[in-house]
């Protein structure tokens, strides 16, 4: 079997994860501390990828990243490749699937933590940064963390925004979602389900290690 | 020695507060019934709240001042609140709790020295490594107190800190904060519904009644009246 599907997968999924990790928490901090006008509606524009087909949400990330766009010709204007039908696009694919996820997590994190810890950090001449780095991050980090494990089993798995985004395969190496849909239509049934079953164990695995550290970290809580 | 002096006016949907205190070194323990704005004083003291008017000044240095558009940072009025909750930082041990409001400049180790200091100081020396999950609720408020003491304030805010424990323990710490008001020689103000620690603590008594000071006096003149307080 070959390997290179599950590395590029792995390697798309940490990079969405960590996009939407920081997106994703500063989405969630401005929501939980309404910073944010209109808040409700922009939970509800950030929640709409788990609803949306992924072929919507395909045909949007195009027409917001593709060539035509603005963002499209500034990023190949700046690095000479363009979003779609690329790394950088499969990734911020992924990144999109698994942000709701995230943000949901994330807020439940930093609204479990109790505003007179705050209010405490400040009296005893905390600014800003050092309260959210000393006392909201520690004490939300179960949460962000959750988070980041959902968002990464989403972004591993994804089938339909990547191909609609990045296309079947990028520099000729398909994800290992699309790898084991080939893998069926061309009747390599061994492949298909030996991709499948490493896919399912590498995912499971970081999951498991992520619901051990999450724990660790609740109790590092107090 | 400096004199906090504060007029607060502060409109919310259902409630008005609209007071004017002094508070010279030593306790001003501030009673009345749930709701009577006691604990928004203290946050607008603070600077946790900000009031629709008003002036906050200790001594020399003004802290609010809506007219001359002063609003000085809570983290740069250096004064200690104890909260009702403690608001202990629970995945910190005792020792970085007390030593989280202390000078940025000093090393950890001078930190930790001077943290210990303190947590013998109240009596808890032992628990310097531990969290506060871990803490009886005298033990807590013990270190609660430590970790106010630690930024050598110039105002001390107790909201109720006691409000949870029995009698004897209560006793303890009325006592305890007795002996750190004549050391530190600064206004405390200690809100507070217990008459017997009134008794036991105050140089000055306030009783707030529906956002507004319906009382004020020494403890002996101000207890005396006070009955429909609930005691214990």
């Amino acid at each position: 079997m070959d390997w290179a599907p599950l590395v590029l997968s792995l390697q798309v999924a940490v990079l969405a994860t960590v996009l939407s990790l920081v997106f994703g928490t500063a989405i969630a901090m401005l929501l939980v501390w309404k910073r944010l006008p209109a808040p409700d509606l922009i939970d509800a524009l950030a929640s709409a990828p788990l609803v949306l087909p992924p072929t919507v949400l395909g045909y949007y990330l195009l027409t917001a990243i593709g060539t035509h766009s603005a963002l499209g010709r500034a990023w190949e204007s700046l690095t000479g490749h363009t979003f779609v039908f690329n790394f950088a696009g499969a990734v911020i694919a992924a990144a999109v699937g698994s942000l709701p996820l995230v943000i949901r997590a994330a807020r439940l994190g930093l609204e479990s933590v109790d505003p007179t810890l705050v209010a405490a950090a400040k009296t005893l001449g905390a600014g800003r940064r050092r309260v959210f780095l000393t006392i909201v991050l520690p004490l939300a980090a179960p949460g962000v963390i959750a988070g980041g494990m959902m968002g990464f089993a989403r972004a591993l798995g994804d089938y339909g925004i990547t191909q609609m985004v990045a296309g079947s395969k990028i520099d000729g190496v398909p994800t290992a979602s699309i790898y084991v849909m080939d893998a069926i239509t061309a009747g390599r049934d061994d492949d298909a389900r030996a991709m499948a079953i490493v896919t399912t164990i590498v995912g499971i695995a970081m999951l498991w290690a992520a619901n051990r550290l999450t724990r660790r970290l609740h109790h590092a809580r107090g | 020695m400096a004199e906090l002096v504060a007029q607060i006016k502060l409109a919310r949907p259902g409630f008005v507060l609209d007071v004017e205190l002094a508070c010279p070194p030593g306790i001003t323990c501030i009673m009345g019934p749930s709701g009577s704005g006691k604990s928004t004083v203290l946050a607008v003291l603070a600077g946790l709240a900000v009031p629709d008017a008003g002036r906050v000044a200790l001594g020399d240095e003004v802290w609010f001042d809506r007219g001359a558009r002063i609003d000085i940072a809570i983290q740069q009025r250096r004064l200690a609140y104890v909260f009702q909750s403690l608001a202990l930082f629970p995945h910190m041990s005792a020792l970085a709790n007390v030593g989280y409001g202390m000078a940025r400049d000093l090393t950890r180790e001078a930190r930790d020295a001077a943290a210990r200091v303190l947590l013998e100081r109240v009596g808890v020396g032992h628990l310097a490594d531990r969290r506060p999950r871990t803490f009886s609720g005298g033990e807590a408020q013990r270190v609660a107190l430590a970790r106010a003491l630690a930024r050598s304030p110039r105002l001390v805010l107790l909201d109720e800190p006691f409000s949870a424990l029995d009698r004897e323990l209560r006793a303890q710490l009325t006592a305890l904060v007795r002996e750190l008001a004549q050391e530190l020689a600064v206004p405390i103000v200690h809100v507070t519904h217990s008459i017997a620690e009134a008794h036991l603590l105050a140089d000055q008594v306030i009783r707030m009644d529906k956002g507004k000071i319906a009382e004020r006096g020494t403890a002996a003149e101000v207890l005396a009246r006070i009955a429909t307080l609930d005691d214990e």
